[in-house]
């Protein structure tokens, strides 16, 4: 038996032409659309947080570990730091690690840079992620005058 | 020395050095935000440990530092949304110029609403 020449593959005429066929993957693209959708993301989270944290009452001089037992008690303000802290890092990894490319033109300089700060990174994501999930607002043992006062309700 | 071209995003003038400024001011946010995860994750190790460590945050030199933090994020945010209407806004390109001063523009506003009620919070008596 032999193939008829009907079932032969004929490319077409309206298929797509490709100069190249991609072997990478979209990633610098997904990059770019991430900093962009996070970018926004961030800027209403980051200016909330220094609109509560610098502008409201007495601003910094407010900031102690009371104010942040008082903040981290509640669902919404670890909800808010934790995407906070998770795209900030992203985005800002993702830039240095764009300016790496850019001006350390030796492999091996670019391969140290982006090491640290992948190590940076893991380091900082999953210190502050553990500890916004472990935070003890009212530790045992501790001076009352230092906590808040959601711990003695 | 040769005049950069007409016509160009990103090469001379107000196209260039707004994406330096950017560039500059988005490392300087990032390695602050690696250290500002560092002390307030000494809420972990004790009440004392992080209210000693957060009281550097009060001085007036770390206070004029925090002025500066936040004229960075400030213009990065601006710039940001400026960048992305560049990229997806149709005449984005035509306008990248004039948005650039009305990044500035807005960049003033906010730092004249910001910077008085800080200022007065890190220099003001009463602490």
């Amino acid at each position: 038996m032999t193939t008829t020449p009907s079932a032969q593959v004929i490319p077409s005429p309206r298929d797509p032409y490709a100069r190249r066929k991609t072997t990478r993957g979209n990633y610098e693209l997904y990059s770019w659309v991430f900093m962009r959708a996070s970018g926004v993301l961030l800027i209403v989270l980051i200016f909330g947080h220094l609109f509560v944290n610098l502008m409201v009452g007495e601003g910094v001089h407010r900031i102690d570990f009371a104010f942040v037992g008082g903040k981290w008690t509640s669902p919404f303000w670890q909800v808010w730091d934790l995407l906070m802290l998770w795209l900030a890092m992203f985005h800002g990894t993702n830039g240095v690690r764009t300016i790496i490319n850019d001006y350390a033109s030796r492999d091996l300089t670019r391969g140290i840079l982006k090491t640290l700060l992948y190590l940076a990174f893991v380091i900082t994501v999953a210190l502050g992620t553990l500890v916004i999930f472990t935070f003890e607002p009212c530790p045992a043992n501790a001076d009352p005058a230092l906590l808040a006062s959601i711990c003695f309700e | 020395m040769p005049e950069a071209p007409g016509g160009t995003l990103y090469r001379g003038r107000e196209g260039m050095w707004s994406w330096v400024a950017h560039r500059v001011t988005g490392v300087l946010i990032f390695f602050f935000l690696l250290v500002h995860v560092l002390d307030t994750s000494l809420v972990r190790v004790s009440p004392e440990a992080y209210n000693v460590v957060i009281s550097a945050y009060k001085t007036p030199i770390m206070g004029l530092g925090e002025a500066g933090l936040v004229a960075a994020i400030v213009f990065h945010a601006f710039n940001g949304v400026r960048v992305i209407l560049v990229d997806y806004w149709s005449k984005g390109p035509r306008y990248h110029r004039v948005m650039l001063y009305v990044v500035l523009g807005l960049f003033v506003v906010t730092m004249a609403g910001f910077l008085p009620r800080h200022l007065m919070n890190v220099f003001g008596g009463g602490h």
